[in-house]
Order: structure tokens, then C-alpha cells, then sequence
């Protein structure tokens, strides 16, 4: 009971803005029924942040505003935002109401003068709409018209009392010179900040000709907030700050499926594949053939049937297709049957912000279920070094998020690079799943492909360092020989290779010769056995002949003594009576 | 001193703010001073009808209005730089 009374009571406390990213940073919006103050230079994006909480609080929250403009006429304002897809249409119908306030350019002034004229008038449009949101456009306008800072500040009270005796919501845009956006408490409007209850900052800087938009919330009273500058973008959709972790993706389920890198024996190295939602990085010297890996990826891919976009900063779609068909992978069809988007950002420049916004819109379009970004290290391009990081941080969180399998191509720009500082501009090592690092190794006058797995998180994978062989049937991986603490690649692998062919060759010879040897001398043994058998046999007869001849010797013999005594008619002498 | 056309005001005032009561003094002597006779003044209390002020586009208050002789002419605040206020409406020229 308790707790959701504390959640109602925060809930009660702010109000939400709509605006992606802001509402974390503030802890749920800005603060009800008080004044925030909105600083920017010019085109800082004030009005677009303050039309955008009108507009999200009628369509989100049932809270109908007014927006009151100082510095362009109502008209303008609506056709300025048209873009955005807002349905002022609807909303003109008592949700959302425009107030032009802007001086008459012709308007003669003598002595000063008060705002009661406009509070007046927009109490009575408020309990006419019984608006809950307000917002002053540029109401600096309307200030620098006043006489002294004494007035100024009379004026700024009145308004501010009247705000909080209404109990609006309020969001009061002023003009900040300079690109220290520190600079405010020096200006004339400076001590509205230490009136407000919150206090927004934007600033729009140029680094290295590229534009770059933050928002830090100065102040807010009575509650935490994030402190730290937070890079935004204008986006199609609207105001939007990029902060790094989004509360959604703590829901993100980690896939076991695997998904082919469309090479077979890499698949195998890495025990089955990438993981369904991984972010994988190539990271290699220019030419070694980062492209074709994204390449086969994506082609595997979009066989599968898989919705796959493919981002470029270094080529046009169509060479790509061309160069990637010289080594037998074939795109042209898949983009054909629209399952694969080629977009050749080479020619967007912006920043690292509004190309990641850009990329996800593009991914979003196209239901992208795979995504390569080829190169990465495109977003650290001139004047984006700071930001890139996080850009590739919330890139890898996003497409996790949305369980999309990413492969980034890191290029290095020193050939000095070692492994060791590989990615490093971007650290975005840290954050991939799977790293797979190709090098070149020169060796007896060639240059040849090396590809090694560096790491790859919750798979097995080889530790070996593979030959990376391109040819008109595809990519293939070749094992690599290592003699004498030398690894052989290239002509020199393949002169090993046929040595060891020769060398086997050889011995099989030697074998089939010895296995033919090894036949005739057991035929001659056999032989051999065989004659000494019949010898055996003869030898056997002839004992038994002799046998049968001395038993017929003796019968004979006795016979023979029988037919004398017979004839000589003489007694048996009975030789043991003798 | 008579001559001329009819001079018709209206001063938008919030209430009897310091501004706007000073407004009021100042219109009131300036036209005794240079159109006597010839003024006729509408005073709108945007507290009191402030669908008007939105209507009219009156944000800045005091402010006056000439609505006759044409052009119409608009005078924000207090009215207190005479020779302002003559110039803008165009009665420099009389008092000459």
C-alpha cells in the first residue's frame, strides 16, 4: 500500500514529457505545477523540446496546453513541425491551443509596461480548455521590450506567480548567447534560474565541422537527476536524448540459437556459429578482407531468409555487389527480392548521434533481423571522436535489445597497429561478443590472410590462427603450418602442402612395394610348407611299408620253420622246456 | 484649436495596477491638454473582460489604441515619454 502511494505521490510530482530519454534522466518528467526554464542558443532545439511535451501531454497524458509564442506566429510554428507527424489537426480541437503573442513589429512604446494584459487573457483561455500544460516560446522576446532589469524582473515574478497560483505545468524558453551555455547567469535573465524549479539546458556545438547537440538538466528541485550532459538528436520522430542503458533492456533474453557466419570452418572454430543477437567485430588493416566476412554473413543470411541490412561508409551499393561477386558471393538477387537493404552512407555526414538514429530508423523500416555496419569506425569520423563511443555502446544495446545480429568492421588506421590496440578508438572491443581479428602476415614476399578469433563469449572457439583464402568460389579457411616456430602461408603453405603430398606419395609406394615383397616370400614359405608336407607324407608311407615288410619277413619266417619240420615229420621242440 | 477630427482611445488597463492607473492619468492629460473636446476614451479592464484582451491581442498592458482618425496606431505602457506619444499620434504637427 505504502509503496504505491510513494509511486502515485512521484507520479503526482512530474510530468511526463514524452520525450525519448529525458524522462529517465529527470526521473519521470518535469516537475508538476511548476515553471522549468529551457535554455538554448539559437536552433538548439528549444521549441521543438517545448511543442513536444505540449503534444505528448494531450495525446499520452489528457493534459490539454497552450503554447504561447513570442517569436513566431502560430502558423509558422505548426508548419515548422509538420514533420514530425504530430496531429496538430486533432489536436487544435481543445487538446492543444496556439496563442500568438508576438509584439507588433510597429509597436510604439512610451514607458513601461506590464504583462497582466497576457496573464489575464491566458487565465481565461486556461479555464476555457482547463489546460494543465503551458508553454512560453522565447518569452525573452517579450522581456527585452521592458525598460530596465528592475521591470524584467517584476515581470518575470508576475508570471511566475501566476504560473504556480494556476498550478500549470510551465516550460519558459529563453535564448542563451554564447556557446557556454554557463554563461546565462551573466545575462539578464540569468537570475530566472534561481526562480524556477528546474532548469534544461541545450547547446548545439560545432567540432570539427560536425554538429553536436547535448542537453544537461541544470537544477531540479527536490529531486535527483542525471547530471552529466546528455548528447541528443532531432529526429524524425521528434526531440530525442540518447542515454546509454535504456530499463527495457534488462528483459533481453540471450539467445542460444546460432546463426552461420557463412563460413563453414570459421562456424566450426567458434563451435556452431555466432548467437542469434550477438555483436561481432571484424577489426583488421584495410584489404583484409573485413567486407567479404560481412559479406558471406549477410548473404548467409538473407538464404536463410533473414531480413539483413547492410550499411557502407566506404562504397556505393553497387560496387559492392560487384566486388563482392568476384569472390562468389552473390547479392545482387537478394537485394533484388528485397530481402537484403545495401545503403551506402558514405555520403551522410552528421553526427555519431544522428547517424545512429539513421541507422535504427533504417533497421526499423526494414524488419532487419541481421545488420552489418561496415565500417564502424565511420562513426568516429571528424569531430565525432567523443561521442562515438557511446553511440556504439547504445548501437550494440539497441540491436541486443532488439535481438538483431550485428557484424561491425573495424578499420585500423596505423599499419602499427597490434592486436593490442585493436578497436581501441571506439572500445567497443569490450563490448562485442565475438571478435574476430584478420592481419596480414609478410612472408618470403608475399602477403597473406591471417584470421584469428580473439575472443567470443559463452562459445568454445579454436585458438588457431587461420589463412583466410578469397577466391572466385568464396571464402575459405586454410590451416596454417608451423615449422620452427614460423607459420607458413601462402606459396609457401602450398609448397608444404605438396611436399607433405609427395612425401606421402612416396611412403605409400614404399609400403605397396614391401606389402608385395612380403607376398612373395610368404608364397615361397608356402611352397616350402607344402613339399616339406608331401615329403612328410612320402616318409610317413614309406615307414609303413617298412612295418608291413618286417611282420611279412617274420611270418615267412615261421612259416618257413613249420613247413621244415613238417617235412622233416620231427617233434615241436618246445624251447621253454629246454 | 477645436478643428480637426474626433480622436477615439482605447486603453486597455489590468486593473488598477500602478501601470495602468498611470496610463489612464496620462491619456486623460494629454488629451485635456491637446484635444480638448474633440476625444472620446474606452477604457477595457482585460481582468475583467479578458476574452478581449485575447480576442484583441492585447498582452502588454497598458496598452492604447487609437481607433480613429486612421491609421490605428497602438501605444504600449505607461504613456509617461509625451512627446512620444504625440508623435505617434501624429499631433506634433497641431501644437506647432
Amino acid at each position: 500500500m505504502k509503496s504505491s502511494n510513494r509511486l502515485s505521490a512521484n507520479a503526482a510530482r512530474k510530468a511526463p514529457t514524452g520525450i525519448i530519454g529525458f524522462d529517465e534522466i529527470s526521473g519521470g518528467g518535469l516537475p508538476r505545477g511548476r515553471t522549468t526554464l529551457l535554455v538554448g542558443g539559437p536552433g538548439s532545439g528549444k521549441t521543438i523540446f517545448a511543442l513536444q511535451f505540449l503534444v505528448n501531454g494531450a495525446e499520452q497524458q489528457k493534459e490539454a496546453g497552450i503554447f504561447v509564442a513570442f517569436e513566431e506566429s502560430p502558423q509558422r510554428v505548426i508548419a515548422n513541425h509538420q514533420s514530425f507527424g504530430w496531429d496538430f489537426k486533432t489536436l487544435l480541437r481543445g487538446k492543444l491551443s496556439f496563442v500568438d503573442a508576438q509584439p507588433n513589429p510597429d509597436l510604439v512604446q512610451s514607458g513601461t509596461f506590464d504583462l497582466g494584459g497576457m496573464l489575464a487573457a491566458l487565465g481565461a483561455k486556461v479555464r476555457e480548455m482547463g489546460a494543465r500544460r503551458i508553454v512560453f516560446d522565447a518569452l525573452d522576446i517579450v522581456l527585452a521590450l521592458l525598460p530596465d532589469l528592475a521591470a524584467r524582473r517584476r515581470e518575470i515574478y508576475r508570471l511566475h506567480a501566476w504560473l504556480l497560483e494556476q498550478g500549470l505545468t510551465a516550460i519558459i524558453t529563453t535564448k542563451a548567447g554564447g556557446e557556454e551555455a554557463g554563461s546565462i547567469g551573466q545575462q539578464p535573465f540569468g537570475f530566472m534560474q534561481f526562480m524556477v524549479d528546474c532548469v534544461v539546458m541545450l547547446n548545439h556545438r560545432v567540432a570539427q565541422g560536425v554538429s553536436q547537440r547535448n542537453l544537461r538538466v541544470q537544477k531540479y528541485r527536490g529531486s535527483s537527476f542525471d547530471e552529466n550532459e546528455a548528447p541528443f538528436i532531432i529526429s524524425p520522430a521528434g526531440f530525442e536524448v540518447a542515454i546509454a542503458r535504456t530499463p527495457r533492456l534488462t528483459k533481453v533474453r540471450a539467445s542460444h540459437e546460432r546463426v552461420t557466419s557463412g563460413v563453414k570452418r570459421l562456424d566450426t572454430m567458434l563451435g556452431g556459429g555466432y548467437y542469434r543477437g550477438a555483436a561481432v567485430l571484424i577489426t583488421g588493416l584495410p584489404g583484409t578482407a573485413k567486407t567479404t566476412m560481412s559479406g558471406t554473413f549477410a548473404e548467409a543470411a538473407c538464404k536463410r531468409g533473414e531480413r539483413t541490412l547492410y550499411v557502407s561508409f566506404d562504397s556505393d551499393s553497387d560496387e559492392m555487389i560487384r566486388n563482392l561477386a568476384s569472390v562468389g558471393i552473390r547479392l545482387d538477387r537478394h537485394v533484388k527480392s528485397g530481402v537484403l537493404r545495401l545503403i551506402s552512407a558514405r555520403s551522410i555526414t552528421g553526427s555519431a548521434e544522428s547517424l545512429l538514429v539513421r541507422i535504427k530508423a533504417l533497421a526499423a523500416e526494414h524488419k532487419a533481423r541481421c545488420l552489418v555496419i561496415d565500417p564502424v569506425s565511420a562513426l568516429a569520423k571528424s569531430g565525432n571522436e567523443l561521442t562515438a563511443h557511446g553511440v556504439a555502446e547504445r548501437l550494440i544495446d539497441w540491436s541486443k535489445a532488439n535481438g538483431i545480429t550485428m557484424i561491425c568492421t573495424s578499420l585500423l588506421d596505423s599499419m602499427s597497429a597490434q592486436v593490442s590496440n585493436v578497436g581501441e578508438s571506439l572500445h567497443i572491443s569490450t563490448l562485442a561478443d565475438t571478435w574476430i581479428h584478420l592481419n596480414y602476415l609478410i612472408q618470403a614476399g608475399e602477403r597473406n590472410r591471417g584470421m584469428s578469433i580473439i575472443k567470443s563469449r559463452g562459445t568454445s572457439h579454436s585458438n588457431q590462427v587461420r589463412e583466410l583464402i578469397l577466391s572466385d568460389a568464396g571464402v575459405t579457411l586454410a590451416d596454417i603450418y608451423t615449422a620452427g616456430g614460423e607459420v607458413l602461408m601462402g606459396t609457401m603453405r602450398w609448397e608444404k602442402e605438396r611436399a607433405e603430398r609427395f612425401a606421402s606419395e612416396l611412403s605409400e609406394v614404399a609400403a605397396k612395394l614391401k606389402q608385395v615383397t612380403l607376398d612373395a616370400e610368404e608364397a615361397v614359405l608356402e611352397v616350402r610348407a607344402k613339399s616339406l608336407q608331401t615329403e612328410l607324407v612320402a616318409k610317413r608311407a614309406e615307414k609303413t611299408l617298412l612295418a608291413r615288410s618286417t611282420v611279412n619277413r617274420k611270418g615267412r619266417l615261421s612259416r618257413g620253420n613249420t613247413r621244415i619240420r613238417e617235412l622233416r615229420g620231427a617233434d615241436t621242440v618246445k624251447r621253454g622246456r629246454k | 484649436m477645436n478643428k480637426g477630427p474626433i480622436f477615439r482611445f482605447r486603453l486597455y488597463i489590468a486593473g488598477d495596477t500602478h501601470n495602468s492607473a498611470q496610463a489612464n492619468a496620462n491619456l486623460a492629460a494629454l488629451c485635456r491638454t491637446y484635444l480638448p473636446g474633440r476625444h472620446k476614451i474606452d477604457v477595457v479592464n482585460v481582468l475583467q473582460e479578458p476574452g478581449r484582451a485575447l480576442a484583441e491581442g492585447v498582452f502588454m498592458t497598458p496598452t492604447l489604441v487609437k481607433l480613429a482618425p486612421l491609421p490605428a496606431q497602438k501605444i504600449v505602457g505607461t504613456l509617461s515619454q509625451t512627446q512620444t506619444v504625440l508623435q505617434t499620434l501624429g499631433l506634433e504637427a497641431v501644437t506647432a
